[in-house]
């Protein structure tokens, strides 16, 4: 076990409050967020336990932050403290953003509603890409190698975004095969 | 409301398959959900699709907030709620469960091989929802000069997203795209 950290929440309704905080500061993700208000502000956990959180969130399949929220608020309070991270997480920006979507279909025939929505879509995808391109560099320490890594990543791309497989084929195929590699690789070097 | 009675099983199991695909946040499986909800099904069209992106994209929360949106435009609440509990509940069953085992055997070699093998892909489809997002603005000049931009400054600066957001709707309002 990493040392504790130096603080912890006293009951679920605080870590739920905590939870929806942070949820509601995250414009397009909220995991920096998470990172500030858990490690530094609120001091729950050091910044070795967030990385370990997160690396495992990563493993699993769903959503980083929610996995996170779930194993965080399990670890206090167990499944209670589960619920109640996740429900911190999602109630209030649920409802917010069905809100905008049920105002969005009723002034979507207004021709400035939909240019605005065109014009949000096109920077929704600059902050996709760019977001992308950010996480690129940490290929570069990938056990795979570089070349192999852009090959995984140019299959991908080419098979999911130019051929329209489904994702299934990408994940389960160019993604085993690229695990398998891995296993290989990661085997060869001790 | 496009969803008939027969229609809401393979709806819901669409979100139970995505939970268990979505290696690298929710995000990453935009464009399965696009392939089977617009291509093959045609329960809603492009444009509503992107919308429903886009407005994720502006309300606070996790990313993830943009399946329970496409399920509002699908079927209305009833769908949003569908569509959020199919991407919730495998997932979350499977964190829940494997939360424990994971953080003993996180230096194994099998579960370093996973996360060294998945990370391409997870890159490669933030790629892919990116590229589809910015798909109907082939023709359009001045949303690629928007889509660049954004990338530039989210790549330099650590400015709030929201205001990026902003500018677009904007931009937008305005006609100029």
């Amino acid at each position: 076990m990493t040392p504790a950290a130096p603080h912890s929440p006293d009951t679920p309704g605080e870590l739920m409050r905590a939870f929806n905080r942070l949820a509601m500061q995250g414009f397009g993700g909220v995991l920096p967020v998470a990172q500030r208000e858990l490690v530094e502000r609120r001091q729950w956990l050091t910044k070795e336990q967030f990385v370990e959180f997160l690396s495992i969130g990563q493993i699993m399949p769903g959503p980083n932050i929610v996995n996170m929220a779930l194993m965080i608020g399990d670890r206090f309070f167990g499944l209670r403290g589960a619920f109640a991270a996740l429900t911190g997480l999602l109630a209030l920006p649920l409802v917010l953003v069905l809100v905008l979507a049920a105002l969005y279909a009723r002034f979507a025939a207004e021709p400035m509603v939909a240019g605005a929505l065109r014009g949000m879509a096109a920077v929704a995808a600059g902050l996709i890409i760019g977001m992308a391109c950010k996480l690129l560099p940490t290929l570069a320490r990938n056990p795979l190698g570089r070349a192999l890594c852009a090959l995984a990543l140019l299959a991908c791309v080419a098979g999911v975004g130019l051929m329209r497989w489904p994702i299934a084929y990408a994940v389960l195929g160019v993604g085993g095969a690229a695990v398998l590699a891995a296993w290989w690789r990661l085997g060869a070097r001790t | 409301m496009s969803l008939g009675s027969a229609d809401w099983w393979p709806f819901f199991a669409h979100f139970l398959a995505m939970s268990m695909l979505a290696v690298g946040g929710a995000v990453a499986v935009a464009p399965e959900i696009h392939r089977y909800i617009v291509d093959e099904r045609g329960w809603i069209d492009d444009t509503q699709f992107s919308a429903a992106m886009a407005l994720a994209q502006a309300a606070p929360g996790p990313n993830l907030l943009f399946v329970p949106v496409i399920g509002y435009a699908v079927a209305g609440l009833a769908g949003a709620a569908v569509a959020l509990l199919g991407m919730l509940i495998p997932s979350t069953t499977l964190a829940l469960a494997a939360s424990r085992w994971g953080s003993r055997r996180r230096e194994q070699r099998g579960v370093r091989a996973f996360v060294a093998g998945m990370a391409p892909i997870t890159i490669g489809l933030l790629l892919c929802t990116g590229g589809l997002l910015a798909l109907p603005f082939v023709r359009a000049p001045m949303a690629w000069l928007l889509i660049a931009g954004t990338v530039a400054l989210s790549l330099k600066t650590k400015v709030n997203p929201v205001w990026l957001i902003a500018v677009g709707a904007a931009v937008g309002a305005a006609g100029l795209l």
